[in-house]
């Protein structure tokens, strides 16, 4: 489960490019920063590496292991 | 709805507090990297100290981290710190110090804290440049690079950090890059934990005042993966020509020695000795 405190992220992209499954993209809603903070594609895909989690500068993007799916 | 689940960090973080750095910037990837070291080794956050000094690396943990921090004047962190620990040796001292505040104003502190082998933790965030102060070039600014105060090109020789910590006589001397934040957050732990002077040199991003320095500005995801394209670790630097060596960045737990006499510990066998002991 990945969880991604929109309003924290500063739209740097890192989560994205070090996600070894390319399951992070950046959504098309603005924040209240005025960027686009990433949104799962696939959760399922999810190898809970904590790639994104380490390299968010900004604490904006964590996950809770355990495989549960990714709820709305 | 979500559930209100929080960072596994949010607990050393000062409620209220948030980083204001440039997007993408390596800071917040140190100030994690640091955390879990701390949450790792199960030590309670009110026994460490963080002293910072002024520059971007020195929000680091001001006012972010939860407990006591003092943010000092440009370049004497250390001298700060080494108040704090002979004050109350039984406190864990941690110094977050940027490249120019430890290696151009502070230089002299720096090399005097590892020559004495005081028991401080210090993490030095180099980006090879001034960043808070828009991108002057620095004493780890590399030669040749064209920054605000070189824009023909840096002409000066380039300090070494992790060298000089080591010749200087620290105990305890890694280098990693923000690529690297795993292997930063073990040899953190093994830094705070080992007593003696330990120095920690954590090549990092500036997007914006490096990244335009080097044609990624702004671009963080790039500057990682040069990083991590550059390093090449200590135990492979052998197989290495001196030439293809020069553009790499020598990553790896570069000085880790027994434990030797320390400046606290000394202090205290001679009030012992002297009979001044409380
Ligand atoms: C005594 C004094 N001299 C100069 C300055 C201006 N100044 C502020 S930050 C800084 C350098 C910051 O560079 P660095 O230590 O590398 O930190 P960074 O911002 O790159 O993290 C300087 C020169 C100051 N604040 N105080
Ligand atoms: S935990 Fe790893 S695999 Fe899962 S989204 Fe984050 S980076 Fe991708
Ligand atoms: S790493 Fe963090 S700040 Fe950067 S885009 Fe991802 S969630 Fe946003
Ligand atoms: S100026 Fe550079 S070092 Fe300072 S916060 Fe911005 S990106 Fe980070
Ligand atoms: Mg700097």
């Amino acid at each position: 489960m990945i969880y991604i405190k929109k309003d924290m992220c500063k739209g740097c992209g890192l989560c994205i490019e070090f996600c070894p499954v390319n399951i992070l993209k950046f959504s098309e809603d603005l924040n209240e920063k005025g960027v686009y903070p990433p949104e799962v594609t696939d959760i399922n895909k999810c190898i809970e590496c904590e790639n994104c989690m380490i390299y968010c500068p900004d604490f904006a993007i964590f996950l809770e292991k355990g495989g549960v799916k990714n709820e709305k | 709805m979500l559930k209100d689940i929080e960072h596994p960090l949010q607990k050393y973080i000062r409620p209220g507090t948030n980083y204001t750095t440039c997007p993408g910037c390596g800071n917040g990837i140190l100030a994690q990297s640091t955390l879990r070291a701390i949450k790792n080794l199960e030590l309670d956050f009110d026994n460490i100290v963080f002293v910072s000094g002024i520059g971007c690396a020195g929000w680091i943990p001001s006012p972010s981290f939860n407990t006591d921090v003092l943010h000092v004047t440009h370049g004497r962190a250390i001298a700060y710190a080494t108040g704090v620990k002979l004050t109350n040796p039984k406190l864990k001292v941690v110094v977050f110090s940027g490249d120019g505040d430890l290696s151009a104003i502070g230089g002299n502190h720096f090399i005097h804290a590892a020559r004495r082998n005081i028991d401080l933790t210090v993490i030095c965030v180099n980006n090879r440049i001034y960043g808070m102060t828009s991108g002057q070039a620095a004493p780890t600014t590399p030669k040749n690079s064209k920054t605000t105060t070189t824009p023909y090109g840096n002409m000066e020789n380039t300090f070494d950090l992790s060298d000089l910590a080591k010749s200087a006589g620290a105990t305890f001397v890694a280098r990693w890059t923000t690529y690297h934040a795993r292997q930063l957050t073990k040899s953190i732990a093994k830094a705070i934990d080992k007593k003696g002077f330990s120095f920690i040199e954590a090549i990092s991003q500036c997007p914006v005042h490096y990244g335009k320095v080097i044609g990624m500005r702004n671009d963080a995801p790039s500057m990682m993966k040069e990083f991590k394209s550059k390093s090449i670790h200590i135990n492979k630097i052998d197989s290495l020509s001196n030439e293809s060596s020069d553009d790499k960045i020598i990553v790896g737990e570069l000085v880790n020695e027994n434990e030797k006499a320390e400046l606290t510990d000394l202090m205290q066998s001679l009030r012992t000795e002297v009979g001044t002991d409380g």
